[in-house]
């Protein structure tokens, strides 16, 4: 028997062969050498074949030896979707190959808009999916080390050390064969290359312990089927619903596990090769399946009861004393393992660093990013700690499940975990509706119920205690994970992907209707339903006049109707044209191209044109659709600008109202500080006076008329204080209520003359011009007889002149009646000119009987009235004009 | 010893009452109403007292007050102001500019007469 050592140095030096195969065939794929055998089918369907990992070598007779025929199921699904849905692959290879995808995480994200957020979920769901896949394989390795181990008197047999060896021999492994190019969308020839050369070790091995089996032990085809018959194998009764969730499951896990997605669609040279490979690679797995039963049935009878069906393939030749044939086998195995953990951990690596770690690195660099040197440093060295960090995990899930189970069960559920993927998958590729919401929605439900279901009670007591297994979470039965919402007595496998695959695809379904795609997604979702639809023309753009109709169309909703009339009319003179429209030449489409770039970004408007002009997957619909929500967009953006003008405005306004405010509340304590002065002044004298006469004896008679008068005279003044107070405010608010009269100047200026003079000691002349007072006036004359008196009173108290002299005048010009009232005074100081209409103002504050407000309340009766009263400038002394509407005629 | 008052006031009857009352108490009242001439007034007159009022044609009192302090000999001669004006911000800026009384009008005369007498006691102690 082969001691460790001796296998050892074999698989190094297998891998070693390995290695220069790859190296070999990527010398000639660089030199463009590349032998037409190397891009054939038939290496493409070799490849597939990683499908078939040690699951397949070693678990699939121990399945077999458990459960009958039932591991068939793991062979049908992948043929049938081969056979039957190869369409469909051709559409994902069409479609991985246009978009140029790295990983089926990239082919989601660029499916739902270049979501970043779902690939890196897609990612992490990959790596946990597949962690149990991967330990199935170090499980296996192990157990065929374990088998070759027991018989070796040299070394301990210590198998926790033997699994750490594995895990770092294949750790590194996959990062020598899958770390040493950069680019992971190019394809790897040499990779390729040698897992076509493991699928022939692998089945060469299979089918020799195969033929050796049936004719060596059995002794011939007859016999074998006699001894099918008469084991228990033939008896096992076949489960309709484990048969057909099985199936399905590795239908779906055929499509969804991210080294399926490597080798079938990155790595496809040529989508014609799925042609071939639809009827090819399900007859490797028919050669590969068809010495499983006899295997399985003549381990049953020759080995021990209790030993390990998994590793019959391994035992039955050394219990014959096959030394070779065994050593062949555990090669076989050996290839089967170390195929699936180098792509796999290609695969997985390139999800990881290319939608987890890279993002993260931009963003904390995003300023020295520019330096490709880095760049490329990182890359590789987060692709080699991934691919460590996920090796690491399939030792730990190993340590944590106890490295007991059986290989096939093990795989089962890698297989559901992965299968998650596919309502978000096929939906993408066949339903335009499907959002990204709806997909990380039906990610996260169906992840969860299977982290629940399925993953957590594999991995023990350790994760997932005991009372949650048997009474459920929280104590509520319906969560149980075994039994969820009450359904009972289920196989677990098909009770767990039930319940997640149909709660994943309705949550997607019902979540996409429910939510809105953004643009990019709508244009990537019809760029994938109708990738066929899509042919590569070349890159410049060409175009017929009827495409120049849908341009305008397209170009006037993007531009408005106007503009975008207007640059086709710029573009028809610069052609010299005398079509409606220009000819659409690639100049022409470039500068519309860039127009419309303007607008709703150079992306966008490539891809609308493209469609009309270039025939892009994308119908003029989607198009539409897209340039109606960018209108929209637009309108709405046009519509915020004028909403922050108008709010500027407003802000504009109400900054000027409150300075109004400001200025009126420091007015109104100006005024009252004034009013106070005003009223004080007078009841000083009142009281001063009042005990005067009092508290003083011996005031003679006339000292007491006098002051008892000056009691009363300020008592006047009080009393006009205040009447001029309150006209003034009810002027001021606009509550005066105007008495409309007809009369003339003359009769107006009468009244007024004969009230100001009335009772004045002061001489004071006034002459008017009788000829020139006859118009006619409709106004309410009281008010307009109460300006003229305080005009005139002004003139007796001011005028300073020897013999006080006014001239009253009238005059019309421009429509309007102006009545001029000058003396023959010094006048108003030029200074004060400004202030004398002002509350409060007085000139000459000694010769002022009142209390300032005179002429305020003149400007604002004229104000009512429609006129207005102003000074007159050097026109010989003070001067005032008033000036009213002229509402009539000078009367005959 | 005779006991002289100028008073600065524009009011007419104010000026008129203030001087009968100090003219029976024994005071020489001298009078003017422009505030413009009112430090030049005081300053040849040489009084025991002055009476101010605020609001003045030409020149405010207080404006009257700071340049009577800024002068040789004037800073203990004690002013007595009256005002219309009675606010607290009028008060605190009529002691900053260095006047010694602060009344407001209307005023009672005994108050008048009690803050004058007080006034020229306390500036013939000082």
């Amino acid at each position: 028997m082969a001691s460790l050592n001796v296998l050892a140095f074999v698989c190094l030096a297998y891998v070693a062969f390995l290695f220069f195969i790859a190296f070999w065939a990527d010398r000639m794929a660089t030199r463009g050498k590349s032998a037409a055998w190397m891009r054939s089918p038939l290496i493409y369907t070799l490849s597939l074949s990683i499908y078939c990992t040690a699951w397949t070598f070693y678990g699939a007779v121990g399945y077999a030896a458990r459960s009958g025929l039932e591991f068939v199921t793991i062979y049908l699904g992948p043929s049938l979707v081969m056979i039957c849905w190869w369409w469909g692959l051709r559409k994902l290879v069409r479609i991985g190959r246009s978009q140029r995808i790295t990983s089926i995480a990239d082919l989601l994200s660029s499916r739902y808009g270049k979501s970043n957020l779902l690939a890196a979920g897609v990612t992490i769901l990959a790596v946990i999916g597949v962690t149990p896949y991967i330990s199935l394989q170090l499980q296996s390795v192990t157990l065929s080390f374990a088998i070759f181990a027991e018989a070796d008197p040299l070394r301990g047999y210590n198998e926790t050390s033997i699994v750490f060896w594995v895990a770092a021999g294949l750790a590194v492994f996959a990062i020598l064969f899958g770390t040493r190019n950069l680019n992971a969308n190019e394809r790897h020839h040499g990779v390729v290359t040698a897992v076509a050369l493991e699928a022939i070790v692998k089945l060469a091995a299979l089918l020799a312990v195969g033929v050796f089996v049936v004719w060596g032990i059995a002794g011939g085809v007859g016999e074998t089927l006699a001894r099918i018959d008469a084991s228990r194998i033939g008896q096992w009764n076949v489960d309709g619903s484990r048969w057909a969730t099985i199936t399905f499951l590795a239908a779906a896990a055929f499509i969804c596990l991210p080294r399926m997605f490597q080798v079938m669609v990155v790595e496809n040279e040529d989508e014609r090769h799925l042609r071939i490979a639809s009827w090819a690679f399900p007859l490797y797995l028919l050669l590969i399946s068809m010495f499983v039963v006899p295997i399985a049935v003549v381990g049953l009878d020759l080995l021990p009861v209790g030993s390990n069906p998994d590793m019959f393939v391994l035992t039955v030749p050394l219990q014959q004393g096959q030394q070779g044939l065994a050593m062949l086998s555990f090669l076989g195995g050996f290839s089967s393992a170390t195929s699936m953990v180098i792509v796999a951990a290609m695969a997985l690596s390139t999800m990881v660093s290319n939608h987890i770690v890279m993002p993260v690195w931009l963003r904390l660099q995003n300023r020295q990013a520019s330096v490709s040197g880095d760049v490329r440093d990182v890359v590789l060295l987060s692709r080699r700690v991934s691919i460590a960090v996920i090796m690491a995990l399939g030792y730990f899930y190993y340590h944590l499940s106890g490295g007991a189970a059986a290989l096939a069960a093990i795989g089962l559920i890698s297989f559901a975990g992965v299968a998650q993927l596919l309502p978000a998958l096929v939906g993408g590729l066949f339903w335009r509706g499907a959002t990204r919401s709806g997909a990380l929605a039906g990610l996260t439900v169906g992840f969860g119920i299977w982290l629940y279901t399925m993953l957590l009670p594999a991995l023990g007591g350790g994760l997932l205690p005991e009372h949650i297994l048997r009474h459920g979470l929280f104590g509520l039965s319906w969560l149980r994970p075994e039994a969820l919402f009450g359904i009972e007595g289920l196989d677990p496998t098909v009770h767990a992907v039930m319940w997640s695959m149909s709660l994943n695809a309705l949550v997607f379904c019902l979540v996409s209707l429910m939510s809105f795609p953004s643009p990019l997604e709508r244009l990537q979702g019809a760029q994938f339903v109708n990738v066929f639809d899509h042919s590569a023309g070349p890159r410049g753009w060409t175009g017929s006049v009827a495409q120049c109709e849908d341009l305008m169309i397209m170009s006037q909703r993007i531009l408005g109707a106007t503009e975008a009339q207007a640059f086709f009319q710029r573009e028809r003179m610069r052609q010299g044209g005398r079509g409606p429209l220009p000819e659409p030449t690639p100049a022409f489409l470039e500068r519309l191209e860039r127009e419309l770039s303007a607008s709703i970004g150079a992306a966008a408007a490539h891809a609308m044109i493209g469609q009309i002009a270039g025939g892009s997957s994308v119908s003029v619909a989607d198009l539409l659709a897209v340039a109606d929500e960018t209108a929209q967009m637009l309108e709405y953006s046009s519509r915020l600008e004028t909403q922050s003008a108008e709010l500027s405005a407003t802000a504009r306004k109400l900054r000027e109202t409150n300075e109004k405010l400001t200025q009126i509340s420091e007015q109104k304590d100006a005024f009252l500080s004034q009013v106070s002065h005003e009223l004080r002044t007078p009841m000083t004298s009142i009281r001063a006076f009042s005990e005067i006469l009092r508290d003083a004896g011996q005031l003679s008679l006339q000292e007491q008329r006098r002051y008892a008068g000056i009691i009363h005279d300020e008592t006047l003044r009080l009393t006009r204080l205040l009447n001029d107070l309150l006209d003034l405010s009810v002027l001021e608010s606009g509550q005066v209520s105007l008495n409309i009269t007809a009369g003339t100047l003359s009769e107006v200026l009468d009244h007024a003359v004969a009230t100001a003079l009335a009772g004045s000691e002061t001489p004071l002349t006034v002459r008017r011009s009788p000829e020139a007072e006859g118009f006619r006036l409709s106004s309410d004359l009281d008010r307009l007889a109460q300006v003229f008196i305080n005009l005139i009173a002004n003139a007796q108290k001011y005028c300073d002149a020897e013999q006080p002299e006014l001239t009253v005048s009238a005059s019309v010009s421009g429509g309007r009646l102006h009545v001029d009232f000058t003396d023959n005074g010094s006048g108003v100081p030029a200074d004060a000119q400004q202030m004398i209409f002002e509350k409060f103002a007085r000139v000459s504050p000694e010769r002022a009987g009142g209390a300032g407000l005179g002429l305020a309340i003149c400007r604002e009766v004229m104000q009512r009235l429609g006129g207005d009263v102003s000074y007159l400038q050097e026109h010989g002394g003070g001067a005032f004009r008033v000036s009213l509407p002229a509402a009539g005629e000078k009367a005959a | 010893m005779g006991r002289h008052v100028v008073l600065i006031e524009d009011e007419p009857n104010i000026t008129e009452a203030i001087r009968f009352l100090l003219m029976r108490d024994g005071w020489s009242v001298d009078a003017h109403t422009d505030g413009a001439t009112a430090v030049e007034v005081i300053r040849d007159a040489g009084p025991d007292l002055v009476i101010l009022d605020l609001m003045l044609p030409g020149k405010s009192g207080l404006e009257i007050v700071r340049e009577l302090r800024a002068e040789q000999g004037m800073q203990g001669l004690p002013v007595l102001m009256l005002t219309a004006r009675g606010q607290m911000r009028d008060r605190e800026m009529a002691e900053k500019a260095g006047v010694t009384r602060f009344m407001t009008k209307p005023f009672s005369n005994a108050e008048v007469l009690t803050a004058v007498r007080d006034l020229h006691a306390q500036a013939g102690q000082g």
